[in-house]
């Protein structure tokens, strides 16, 4: 029986792809950005603990879906940060406000270029949310 | 979904998916490929993207895959299409994130048997001075100031600062230098990245390589590159690193409000475009050629660090280590070209997104020495396997807008080709075969397998057998540096 919420990668021929599902939108995007770190082999330092708080807005929920991993992207490219807690709030599918905490990144193994909005669409099933987001490596 | 009964057989290495495939073609998709490559073709969705690709406003001719074709994400990977100035539209996912990707190859005069006591020296040497690796800083620290002069000159910035020749330039698809550069164009954030990562490699698929030039097919043209049989060859294969993923980025999610202002209706947001005469498509389009020059500048820096290791480790052993440049390529590119369209000559926007520009003899762009025999077209192997020095031809610019493939494609996916390949095991096959390898990540290296790609010589055969490249020279790796 799959689980209330998780993630897994797909087949893609070039890039990765990742099947996210969970019972609510806040919850998608935390396994989303754990998902996105997991690919990218990520491991942080258990020292040094930082926080970050970020708000995003778009058009729809793909849309703040994209700018949330895409900021996480650039946090750890530029900050070398990355996050194990999420707390997450979503207003209207449009609005995002978020509480990151976690630690400088000790080691990466792949470099993801960027999120796609390729066939990228949330859709609603009986245990909840699910998408599939495709990352260009 | 595409299958094979919805495929007209033009000839034995063209096809045609028709118009009438789906309502919302605009052209029909033509496909270089074999009969046998057809089977591959039809394992994942390019075919489907390629359909996908022809719905965008503007478009003229075909959308044309190569026969290196693999799923990437909106367009194919090996997709070439063309849209009509100055109301066709640009789209950022018809060039990729990797803006300007591309291929170089220096040539030599150093012989196999002088050089292989030296293999495994040069392979540690390569890796000591070309920086690679996940988020890997460059050999060069750009001020904004410097960055800004990056954009706007490519690899004329290169030759200014001693990393260059005029010999490099001539010989680098547009003198290394696109013009309408507009820093202005690019994000903070875009700039921020791009500052530390000058003259670096990257991960992924990205590499140096050390070739024999294994066999030659047409004299006269490897003569005019200086590829001899039994000499060194070196390939460079990277594009803009974080600049252009940053800026891609930033138009990709600007065009998701411009599609909706100019009322374009998309099959996949990854599409998303905008008029190339629209404020929008023109800041995209002077963004992306400010990436465009800082990939020349890379590759130019990179080529500037393999000489110094072959001068390193060669100095007094070898007569003449000196690395020519025989021709540098883009990839993934969005150009202005005129081209003969339904035998009314245009101006037309070619995004090449994992296709190669392959003029044919007598092009204008083209350096004086390569007029006559056409411009170099460099298809390298997966790792481990041959390369191709190919020409454009006269054909090539009727039947795919001047262009033609770009390397082996992918078949396996990354997830399978883990699953099915030990990156160390990997290694040790390579090594056994004579290949030196080294390699920042093992799960990488075996993302990266050769049985993860298709058969580059098939591949070669079909663009040749389409009549849209001819050969030139058949390269085999000897050392291979990775990410």
């Amino acid at each position: 029986m799959k689980a209330a919420f998780g993630f897994r990668e797909q087949p893609h021929t070039a890039d990765w792809e990742l099947e996210v599902w969970a019972p609510d939108l806040p919850t998608l995007f935390e396994q989303a950005a754990r998902g996105m770190y997991t690919l990218s082999g990520m491991r942080l330092l258990a020292v040094s603990p930082q926080k970050r708080s970020i708000a995003l807005h778009a058009e729809d929920a793909e849309g703040l879906l994209v700018r949330f991993l895409t900021e996480l992207l650039w946090i750890e490219q530029h900050e070398k940060l990355g996050f194990n807690d999420f707390r997450i709030s979503i207003e209207d599918q449009t609005n995002l406000r978020a509480e990151l905490r976690g630690s400088t990144i000790a080691s990466m193994d792949k470099e993801i270029k960027a999120v796609t909005y390729h066939n990228l669409a949330v859709e609603t099933t009986s245990q909840g949310l699910r998408v599939n987001i495709v990352f260009d490596v | 979904m595409v299958t094979l009964q919805d495929l007209k057989r033009i000839s034995d290495y063209e096809w045609e998916i028709p118009q009438t495939f789906r309502p919302d073609m605009r052209v029909p998709v033509r496909l270089f490929a074999t009969r046998r490559m057809l089977e591959d073709v039809m394992k994942d969705k390019s075919l489907e993207q390629a359909v996908n690709a022809t719905t965008l406003p503007g478009l003229v001719g075909h959308v044309i895959v190569m026969p290196d074709m693999h799923q990437g994400y909106g367009f194919p990977i090996g997709g070439v299409a063309a849209t009509r100035l100055p109301d066709g539209v640009i789209s950022p996912g018809g060039i990729g994130y990797d803006i300007n990707c591309g291929v170089r190859l220096l040539g030599s005069h150093i012989s196999i048997d002088t050089a292989h006591p030296h293999l495994d020296a040069l392979a540690t040497a390569l890796n000591q001075h070309c920086p690679s690796g996940v988020g890997e800083k460059g050999a060069v620290r750009l001020t904004e100031a410097e960055l800004e002069a990056v954009c706007r000159q490519g690899s004329k910035w290169a030759l200014k600062q001693g990393f260059a020749s005029e010999a490099d330039l001539r010989r680098t698809e547009e003198s290394g230098c696109v013009q309408g550069a507009d820093p202005g164009k690019v994000s903070k954030r875009a700039r921020e990245r791009g500052r530390p990562q000058l003259g670096s490699l990257g991960a992924g698929n990205h590499f140096i390589e050390i070739d024999l030039v294994e066999q030659v097919f047409d004299s006269s043209a490897a003569s005019v590159m200086g590829l001899e049989v039994g000499t060194l060859a070196v390939q460079i294969h990277c594009g803009s690193r974080g600049f252009g993923h940053q800026i891609c980025t930033d138009y990709v999610e600007e065009f998701q409000g411009a599609v909706r202002r100019y009322g374009i209706h998309l099959v996949d947001r990854e599409l998303v475009c905008a008029p190339l005469s629209s404020p929008e498509g023109q800041s995209y389009l002077a963004a992306m050629r400010c990436a465009a020059n800082y990939a020349f500048a890379n590759r130019q820096i990179l080529a500037n660090s393999a000489r110094k290791a072959f001068e390193q480790v060669l100095a007094g052993k070898v007569k003449d280590w000196n690395l020519h440049q025989v021709y540098d390529i883009c990839h993934n590119m969005g150009k202005i070209e005129t081209h003969v369209i339904d035998g009314e000559r245009m101006q037309v926007c070619v995004h090449r997104k994992g296709a190669t520009r392959a003029f044919g003899p007598g092009a204008p762009e083209l350096p004086d020495e390569y007029k006559a025999i056409g411009q170099p077209v460099l298809v390298p192997g997966s790792m481990g396997t041959t390369s191709w020095v190919l020409v454009g031809t006269a054909a090539s610019m009727e039947q795919s807008f001047g262009s033609t493939c770009h390397g082996a494609g992918r078949l396996m996916s990354r997830h399978e080709a883990k699953r099915n390949v030990r990156g160390d095991q990997l290694r040790q096959e390579l090594e056994a075969k004579g290949i030196h390898i080294r390699a920042g990540s093992m799960a990488g290296l075996a993302e990266e397998a050769p049985q993860a790609y298709k058969d580059v010589d098939q591949v070669v055969e079909a663009v040749v057998g389409g009549g849209i490249a001819r050969k030139v020279a058949r390269l085999h790796p000897l050392a291979v540096i990775k990410g």
